[in-house]
């Protein structure tokens, strides 16, 4: 078994292990970790009020396994932050947060102030647009980090539909990750690969990594934790759980692109960083896709070698056959 | 000590406000039995999830059965206890392929179903926690209970199956729906629910005087339908639901079938209008060489308990004590099995609602709590004996 499979055997879960709130509510009292969720809006007074109540239900009164819910807004102007509150939320304005440091408009900001904001050892951030949110989204991500103490760091992945007019349709990773994320994983950091969906906007966090990490405010977010993570803690630190599907908006290819240049912004800024700016090392040539077998995930790989052609006129037949 | 009425009136006020500070417990399991799909004869999705409460609340012999029921009990206090049923209907309208998702507002909640009735089954998988925090003991063993196949041709076959082959003395009923606060239900209407099918014979004369294919015939039929007449006192009607035939626009239609509902309050009615409308569909078969049927899908039976028994006269007290009008209207839900099998009981309305069984059903938060108040306070009313009739 290479690594990164095993990496991939041990390291990824599934929500359903970890169903049994009861048992998941006594190892979190072992533990004496306290949990913050935190969801970052900008205008979802649509999905919110359903995602509070849900949360806050299953979550705080039936089993207090969550310390804290808190909104933290970038500012809003529909109602989101009345309807947050009026579900029994706390809720924030990012700009009144450290205000000496300033505000900053981005889903990053909110999350970097919600460190500073929230009390939680563990803090599990959960985005405000998720149509069939359930708790599996919380307690999924932050159980791996009860149980097993040299994981820090744990991601969502999904068996993503994307909503269309027609209905819904199966999908496999995000857009974004399997034409930009996965293939510049595949050539600089394989071992990387083996996040399924490494820009899911639903993660857990034990606050001792979290505070140690920059926060591009904008796209590139999930990417620069990802690579300061592996960087300074390695492989070891992360986990991934499988949350089955998540609804969710359909993002236009426009704010794809958008997405897609921020996240090269964050990338090559590590590469930069990492030394690795005009020496490029070697770049492997294995593309690692994965593919799911009921629960068990593995990785497919191809071999893609862009071979290149020089331009004809420096081919010696062509040259001669030209008369130059 | 003995339970008095006025006292339980008193205390409704808290109690209301009691709930809304347990409220999330409710709204949360409303959108989540309202985001599982369940078509009639598909429920068990949200037999599972209703299973799954009822465990986690501690209830006991939590079960389903072969018609897809699921039921639970959560233990009263007395030994010799007697058992008080609460259902709602697990089934609605909607088809696995509609969208199910539920919007939360601040002051409503929208979604197919929720008002019928995701909000009921909500409220009755919510009681046990929701018992438990308010810290109210009852004597009696609460029989929770989501009922499958009760819509349509459903014909109400789950609370049937269960009161048929249930083996614990039941001493009152109560069935819970999401619409509307002030109904109260006591009776149940005579019902007949029927197809009407026009089928083209195989060997149909097309060159017969006024062969036309199955839907002129079923518009004849549908015609002499409207022309039966109908009481005005019993209140009676004959709703013509849907018609359906054929298939494209240049060719004969081979089938046409019509739905339709026949309800009475009048004893024996519903019947002779249904003999009727076999009447019609034998001449008009006769007359036109078409094979034509008419099936009865669901029957309900006249009956119910008197407007001054005491659960009547109690559930009366709880809606004025509310300062809300009691809706007096018979059902032709899970209340006529009760009836069937003469166990006293009620339907009660939790909340107000909009837009029954459209997709985009909704229902308003805020008198939900006054609604969950009026059914627990009932409760201890059929708990302390206040329903019961005096020998």
């Amino acid at each position: 078994m290479s690594k990164i499979e095993d990496w991939i055997e041990k390291n990824t879960f599934h929500h359903s292990q970890f169903f049994d709130q009861k048992e998941l509510l006594k190892q979190k009292e072992k533990t004496g970790l306290t949990i913050s969720l935190c969801i970052p809006t900008l205008n979802e007074e649509v999905t919110i009020g359903k995602e509070i109540v849900i949360l806050r239900s299953e979550l705080m009164e039936r089993y207090p396994l969550v310390d804290e819910i808190a909104v933290i807004d970038s500012g809003s102007t529909d109602k989101t932050l009345e309807v947050a509150a009026a579900f029994g939320a706390d809720t924030y304005f990012a700009g009144d947060i450290l205000p000496e440091e300033g505000h900053k408009r981005g889903k990053g900001e909110n999350l970097w102030k919600a460190i500073h904001q929230l009390k939680g050892d563990i803090i599990c951030y959960v985005d405000a647009d998720i149509k069939n949110i359930h708790p599996r989204f919380v307690y999924g991500l932050v159980a791996p980090l009860l149980y097993r103490e040299e994981i820090s760091y744990v991601k969502a992945f999904y068996d993503r539909p994307l909503a269309f007019s027609q209905g819904i349709r199966p999908s496999g990773g995000g857009r974004v990750t399997e034409i930009l994320v996965r293939p510049l994983f595949s050539l600089f950091y394989p071992e990387l690969t083996g996040l399924i969906q490494p820009l899911s906007g639903e993660y857990a966090v034990r606050r001792h990594v979290l505070e140690r990490l920059p926060f591009p405010i904008g796209y590139g977010v999930e990417t620069s934790h990802i690579l300061d993570v592996y960087k300074e803690w390695g492989m070891e630190a992360f986990g991934q759980t499988d949350l089955d599907q998540r609804v969710h908006r359909n993002q236009e290819t426009l704010s794809l692109g958008k997405m897609s240049f921020g996240i090269l912004q964050s990338f090559l800024g590590r590469m930069e960083k990492m030394g690795m700016e005009g020496q490029l090392p070697e770049m492997h040539n294995i593309l690692r896709q994965f593919q799911a077998n009921d629960q068990h995930y593995e990785q497919v790989c191809h071999e893609i070698i862009e071979e290149e052609r020089r331009p004809m006129i420096e081919v010696e037949g062509y040259r001669k056959k030209m008369g130059y | 000590m003995p339970i008095d009425l006025k006292n339980l009136l008193d205390a409704m006020p808290e109690l209301s406000a009691q709930l809304q500070e347990l409220r999330e417990i409710l709204l949360a399991n409303a959108v989540m039995f309202g985001e599982i799909p369940s078509p009639t004869y598909g429920e068990g999705g949200r037999v599972r999830f209703m299973q799954d409460r009822l465990i986690e609340a501690g209830c006991l012999n939590v079960s389903t059965d072969e018609v897809g029921n699921a039921v639970g009990i959560h233990p009263g206090q007395s030994s010799s206890a007697s058992h008080i049923l609460l259902v709602s209907h697990l089934d609605t309208p909607f088809s696995n392929s509609v969208d199910h998702t539920v919007k939360v507002h601040t002051n409503d909640m929208e979604g197919p179903g929720i008002l019928d009735n995701s909000l009921g089954l909500a409220a009755i998988a919510s009681l046990p926690s929701i018992l438990e925090k308010l810290g109210i003991k009852l004597q009696s063993n609460l029989v929770l209970m989501g009922s499958s196949r009760s819509l349509g041709r459903g014909d109400i076959e789950g609370i049937r199956f269960f009161l048929e082959r249930n083996l614990l003395p039941i001493r009152a009923g109560i069935v819970v729906e999401g619409g509307t606060l002030g109904r109260l239900s006591y009776s149940s209407l005579g019902m007949h629910r029927g197809v009407v099918t026009v089928n083209l014979p195989h060997n149909y004369d097309f060159s017969r005087f006024g062969a036309t294919g199955a839907i002129p015939v079923l518009n004849r039929i549908v015609t002499q339908i409207l022309g039966i007449p109908i009481p005005r006192e019993p209140a009676t009607s004959i709703i013509l639901g849907s018609l359906d035939g054929g298939t494209t626009y240049n060719t004969v239609a081979e089938l046409a079938q019509l739905r339709f509902e026949i309800r009475s309050e009048q004893v024996g009615m519903v019947g002779e209008i249904s003999d009727q409308i076999d009447e019609i569909c034998d001449e008009v078969g006769a007359s036109t060489g078409m094979e034509i049927t008419h099936e009865q899908v669901a029957r309900r039976h006249n009956g119910g308990i008197a407007y001054g028994h005491p659960m009547v006269k109690t559930a009366r007290g709880i809606l004025e004590s509310l300062d809300i009008k009691a809706r007096p209207a018979p059902t032709t839900g899970e209340l006529a099995a009760l009836i069937e099998k003469e166990i006293p009981g009620i339907t009660l309305g939790l909340t107000k609602g909009n837009r029954r069984h459209q997709f985009d059903e909704q229902v308003e938060i805020e008198p939900m709590f006054t609604g969950l108040a009026q059914l627990i306070v009932m409760l201890q009313a059929i708990d302390g004996g206040l329903c019961d009739v005096e020998d």
